[in-house]
């Protein structure tokens, strides 16, 4: 039944063919002209730059992200400013907080999208099948992707923080706290999108992950605004301390409460939440069919 | 080369594909058969370690998928043509694929030339027509330049020149000594492209042979006897003989015999003998279409029935405690004038004898899912002519 091989141009002018890497082809087999060699994680992670530059929503997502962080943190500035309000204590950099909030709702919802959009269209077959090391896929979407939003996020909030301390004639911040409100909020937003990239994982669901995430964000907040019963107390405590909101707000030392987590805390917090969630990401992935 | 052995997915209590073991070839196309929900794509998925076999295992060159150090290399797979981001560009998807195997940029264009998307190469593939998407998906299997291609009905959708171009392309990668490996439910189709076929049904191995021992295992050929009209006591007379020198006789609707099981001189002779006068005597064969709707029969899922349009009307007396789906006067069901269309197969010869994997074909008897028996399978019921 075998036909006898009769390449056809071009790559029978380029014959011998030199490179047979993986295996040893008997003769007859077809052997590309081109060399093959292992694909690696770096090869990755360009795929996934170019996958995630190449949609709107990425330019979308982050977009909204900058117009918040920027337009809120430049408004509350210039309210106060306007207002000739006493900011007194207030750390002048904590005017960024409300951006920064709703500007986490975009991470949110692309790094959900990063993973759940490639279940939604189908795309991840074609992905698992050009790429069949899934925890190599899985990890180049987590590297780009963080390194994206902190980036991103880092930049922002310099630049509001500079525009603010210009506005605002508070005390001038310590390096301490510029650094916790510039690279700590940016290393805390990015890994509240990786935990979002992770449940998106699991969940395969654009929608169903990103409520999910927006629900950790605000349920507990609310909640506890809720929670008037003595014997609950406790727990509403933890709630206000530990919810989302508020540990950003430990980054400007504005809590919602004076206790709770404070400094660097809630980003260690926020490492080992992804940390367990980014396990169970790589062992569903690596176990489910998709 | 690529093998299943013993290959088997069961999603909760449904199997979907059963004990299958086969082997793919390089230098030929091989067609993969069967009917809608049959396990093709499953095995297909399979192959390519998206899904894992409840038991059995499939290999690629000798590795399975998931081992290969650089997959689109030495595999390129079109599996659905909308698996792909509609918000992307079709350049994009591909350079994504490309990079994540170290493939370089240039070769993009090329593939993209090779499938002539060129013009819509920086259009989001949301817009794309289903053919178009398959095309795009052709181009990623491409990529690589492998050489095992696995394709999964990559006609669907396409214009007939498109039609003719994946055929030409198909023998011509195989040609180059790759292993293509096609599947499609549409034997007429496979006919004109494939070297080898492989038919499974529920999930099952039916046959695996070249195309040309599977037309003259399956389609029985067979004699049209037709004698002069109204002649009845004749046509009695000589289907008597007929059966008793060991032929089967099938009546047609139009009055003509359709025998099986003897030569044609033999059945001349025969009617000299009996003393009927013939008017038609001639050898016919059955299509491949014929041969592959006759095997995979009693394995059809999703069989359509006539629609008799009772729900839609009104029921005439409502007096008479009637459901309404049941007032209605149903439609007198037509006479099947096809019965007795199929040749009946060779006698004595079960259609799988002739598979060379025909453990595995004796096997789905004992399953519980196919109603499938071999006997089944030769049941004629279907009203298709295919001439």
């Amino acid at each position: 039944m075998t036909t006898p091989p009769t390449p056809q141009a071009p790559y029978q002018q380029q014959a011998p063919v030199p490179q047979q890497n993986w295996q040893d082809a008997p003769a007859g087999l077809y052997a590309s002209p081109i060399p093959v060699r292992r694909a690696t994680l770096g090869d990755a992670l360009a795929s996934e730059w170019t996958k995630i530059r190449s949609v709107r929503s990425t330019m979308w997502t982050l977009g909204v992200m900058i117009v918040l962080l920027l337009g809120l943190g430049l408004l509350a500035a210039i309210a106060v400013s306007t207002a000739d309000a006493n900011v007194g204590e207030t750390p002048v950099l904590s005017f960024g907080f409300f951006g920064v909030l709703l500007g986490s709702i975009c991470v949110i919802t692309l790094g959900v999208m990063t993973i759940a959009s490639e279940y939604g269209t189908g795309m991840i077959r074609t992905t698992l099948t050009a790429c069949p090391d899934r925890a190599r896929v899985l990890t180049a979407k987590a590297i780009v992707f963080f390194l994206l939003t902190f980036v991103i996020t880092t930049v922002m909030t310099a630049l509001v923080g500079a525009l603010q301390t210009a506005i605002l004639d508070g005390e001038a911040p310590t390096g301490d706290a510029w650094l916790r409100a510039t690279v700590g909020v940016g290393l805390y937003i990015a890994m509240l999108g990786l935990l979002s990239l992770a449940i998106g994982a699991l969940i395969r669901h654009s929608a169903g992950a990103i409520t999910i995430m927006i629900g950790v964000v605000l349920l507990p907040l609310v909640l506890a605004m809720f929670m008037f019963a003595e014997s609950l107390s406790d727990l509403r405590q933890a709630f206000f301390e530990y919810s989302i909101p508020s540990q950003l707000g430990a980054f400007y030392d504005t809590s919602v409460t004076g206790s709770g987590p404070s400094g660097w805390d809630p980003l260690w917090i926020m490492l080992g939440v992804t940390a367990v969630a980014m396990a169970g990401a790589y062992a569903s992935l690596e176990k489910r069919d998709v | 080369m690529i093998e299943a052995v013993g290959l088997t997915k069961r999603y909760g209590a449904k199997t979907a594909v059963y004990n299958l073991s086969f082997q793919v070839r390089p230098g030929a196309v091989t067609g993969f058969l069967g009917p809608n929900g049959s396990g093709k794509s499953t095995t297909m998925r399979m192959m390519l370690g998206l899904d894992r076999p409840t038991s059995g295992h499939v290999t690629i060159g000798g590795h399975p998928f998931r081992s290969l150090p650089n997959a689109p290399r030495q595999v390129g797979a079109l599996l659905d043509a909308k698996a792909v981001h509609g918000g992307r560009s079709a350049r994009n998807h591909l350079l994504s694929l490309a990079q994540l195997a170290g493939i370089p940029a240039a070769r993009v264009d090329e593939v993209l030339g090779v499938v002539g998307l060129h013009d819509v190469a920086r259009k989001r593939s949301k817009g794309f027509s289903l053919g178009m998407g398959q095309r795009l998906g052709i181009a990623a299997a491409l990529l690589g330049d492998p050489q095992v291609l696995l394709f999964d009905e990559p006609v669907n959708g396409l214009d007939p020149e498109g039609i003719l171009w994946v055929r030409n392309l198909m023998k011509m990668l195989a040609s180059e000594g790759r292993t293509v490996f096609v599947s499609s439910h549409l034997m007429s189709e496979m006919a004109l492209t494939a070297d080898h076929l492989i038919v499974i049904g529920r999930g099952q191995l039916l046959s695996d042979m070249s195309v040309k021992d599977f037309i003259s295992a399956n389609s029985a050929d067979f004699a049209r006897v037709r004698i002069a009209d109204g002649a009845q006591e004749q046509r009695e007379k000589l289907t008597a003989s007929l059966t008793e020198a060991g032929g089967q006789v099938m009546s047609e609707p139009d009055g003509a015999l359709r025998i099986t099981g003897l030569r044609l001189p033999r059945i001349s002779d025969l009617a000299h003998e009996s003393d009927v006068r013939l008017w038609e005597l001639s050898p016919h064969q059955a299509s491949l279409e014929e041969a592959y709707m006759r095997m995979t029969q009693g394995a059809v899922d999703y069989r359509s029935t006539v629609d008799q349009k009772a729900g839609l009307q009104q029921p005439v007396h409502g007096g008479y405690g009637q459901q309404p789906g049941y007032g209605a006067p149903q439609p007198p069901v037509p006479e099947m004038p096809q019965q007795g269309w199929y040749a009946p197969p060779p006698p004595g010869q079960n259609p799988y004898a002739g598979a060379p994997a025909s453990p595995v074909a004796a096997a789905p008897a004992a399953q519980a899912a196919p109603a499938a028996a071999p006997a089944d399978l030769t049941k004629r019921e279907t009203s298709e002519d295919a001439r």
